[in-house]
């Protein structure tokens, strides 16, 4: 830091410094901080000499919240975390309380699973990379992805009954399964995306302007990466081919044939070739996922673990007095502390639980991926122009909601 | 239980160590928090915990020593995961900075601050994060009302 802390202003107005450098104001309400950040500039014309990101706009207060109900009732808040990707959250969320009680869901409930995680991460780096081709002034890009996006959304729509938040799965199974005319939708959309994906890419990739606004900018070293706690395409771009699907597979990822993209150069253009090739990769599993898929159960078959079916409710005594316990007492895992890490579309999404036996959480901690990546801006935007801040904070890929959970 | 790992550690800091399991996979040390800052370096330099993964803490209110720091560390060398924890108390809720020994630590100890108001020692930065300065009190521990209302803070020009 080469600026004392004495010198950044308290208000909000540009302020000049003695030596000619300016303190100037990025956000919070700015179209390229993709909500609501405020990174206070101290420019050097137009160089960022400093810089200090000031978050927590969209703080809510979701590890408090959940502390205070019970397990399956954290699960719509767990689709407001990054509300682009939600059905990572959800696996997420249901797979680490279902460690912690131990159990494991029937075989279709784990597939099911994966695909939804892989739909997701497609729409998560579509969002990314159409967000931010638009602010590098590519804004037809952003209309090919984004239809890509949209066909997506109807698909995970049809099986979960929500677009952007789903809630679709619960503590020991799904709250339905897949509709009947699943699969055939899905090849018709996976067309869709590769035809969008591959218009961009006929865009983009070669595109003198993009690559310009890219390569070389945002640069971070693999050691500083590491050291940073990235994760994520971020990560993958500097070389380190670490993600949680491959390093410590959970579900039935290590049933899949899949390749983790790595960078070389740890810039802006190498994350928007890993994201590019990541959606290659999401699609493939998706395809082998729903060849591969299985008949059967979604739910656990214990009653004590998920709702009984309504049908059982309404005539046996047994699966009433367990919808009575699950809905006013809920699942209660046994006393204990887990973490569960699944990799989600900005890297590593790790949820922290600990129980004390009851009905709630004691406490239900969520890193978020994009967390450090937002620690680690400053020190990828130091020394750059002002406009490649756009790129690297469009490629860091900030979600508010999961960043200030 | 008792894997290689936690042998290790238990034979590296003897008597720093508090506890260690095992459970549902997890390996968990707990250790007192005056040794936290040797034990992580040693574990990043010796053992190749290259990823501070998390830091969070948890608040065992009415439980004396009140909070726990946790710490979720990974290596990549060798693929493996390793909790951390170190409990602090209520009178005296300090601890050593890990930012020297991970930069990215910076943030998820200015949280820790905001959240549970445990101060970092050598922390280069140490203010609130999610919550604005003239926030009163700290949200996560377990003794700060759900509903609890803030005072109106005067406005800043």
């Amino acid at each position: 830091m080469e600026t004392k802390k004495q010198e950044l202003p308290k208000n909000w107005t540009l302020e000049n410094l003695e030596d000619g450098r300016l303190v100037l104001n990025m956000g919070p309400s700015h179209p390229a901080m993709h909500g609501i950040v405020r990174v206070l500039l101290t420019v050097q014309g137009e160089r960022v000499v400093d810089s200090d990101v000031e978050i927590g706009y969209l703080h809510r207060g979701f590890e408090k919240t959940c502390e205070n109900v019970t397990y399956n009732q954290c699960v719509p808040y767990t689709d407001r975390l990054n509300y682009v990707s939600p059905f990572i959250n959800n696996v997420g969320f249901a797979l680490t309380v279902e460690k912690l009680m131990g159990i494991e869901t029937p075989a279709r409930c784990q597939y099911i699973r994966v695909i939804m995680s892989e739909l997701s991460r497609l729409t998560d780096h579509l969002t990314c990379l159409g967000a931010n081709a638009m602010e590098l002034g590519g804004f037809t890009v952003y209309f090919y992805l984004i239809n890509a996006r949209e066909a997506l959304y109807r698909l995970t729509d049809s099986a979960a009954g929500g677009r952007v938040t789903p809630a679709y799965t619960r503590v020991g199974g799904l709250s339905r399964d897949l509709p009947p005319d699943f699969k055939k939708n899905t090849a018709e959309v996976l067309k869709t995306v590769r035809r969008n994906l591959a218009d961009a890419d006929a865009l983009l990739t070669r595109n003198r302007i993009f690559y310009d606004r890219l390569r070389g900018t945002g640069h971070i070293s693999k050691e500083d990466a590491v050291a940073l706690s990235f994760t994520g395409p971020v990560l993958r771009s500097t070389g380190v081919p670490l993600d949680a699907r491959k390093a410590t597979p959970y579900l039935v990822y290590d049933r899949f044939d899949f390749d983790i993209p790595v960078g070389s150069e740890g810039d802006n253009y190498d994350r928007y070739l890993v994201r590019m090739e990541e959606m290659r990769q999401s699609m493939r599993i998706v395809e082998q996922a729903l060849a591969q898929l299985p008949e059967g159960p979604v739910n656990h078959p214990d009653y004590g673990v998920i709702l009984p079916p309504k049908e059982e409710v309404y005539g046996n005594i047994e699966a009433l007095m367990a919808h009575f316990k699950l809905t006013f007492e809920g699942v209660k895992p046994p006393k204990g502390e887990v973490y569960q890490a699944v990799e989600g579309g900005n890297g590593e999404v790790g949820f922290y639980l600990v129980s004390d036996g009851s009905g709630n959480p004691w406490r239900l901690r969520v890193r978020p991926p994009c967390f450090p990546l937002t620690g680690g801006l400053s020190q990828m935007i130091k020394g750059a122009y002002i406009a490649d801040i756009v790129s690297t904070f469009g490629q860091v890929n900030m979600i508010g909601g999961e960043l200030e959970r | 239980m008792n894997s290689y790992l936690l042998g290790t550690f238990r034979a590296k800091f003897p008597d720093a160590t508090l506890e260690t399991h095992a459970f549902r996979g997890d390996e968990t040390v707990t250790i007192k928090k005056e040794a936290l800052a040797l034990a992580a370096a040693w574990l990043r330099d010796d053992l190749g915990f290259d990823f501070l993964m998390d830091l969070t803490a948890v608040d065992y209110l009415p439980r004396e020593p009140r909070f726990e720091l946790v710490c979720h560390l990974y290596s990549s060398k060798h693929n493996y995961r390793l909790r951390l924890k170190c409990p602090v108390g209520a009178e005296d809720p300090q601890v050593d900075s890990l930012t020297g020994v991970w930069s990215g630590a910076n943030w998820f100890e200015r949280e820790v601050y905001d959240m549970f108001g445990l101060k970092f020692r050598g922390h280069p930065d140490l203010r609130r994060i999610l919550m604005y300065d003239g926030f009163e009190g700290y949200p996560l521990r377990k003794d700060y009302p759900l509903k609890k209302r803030q005072p109106r803070i005067a406005h800043r020009d």
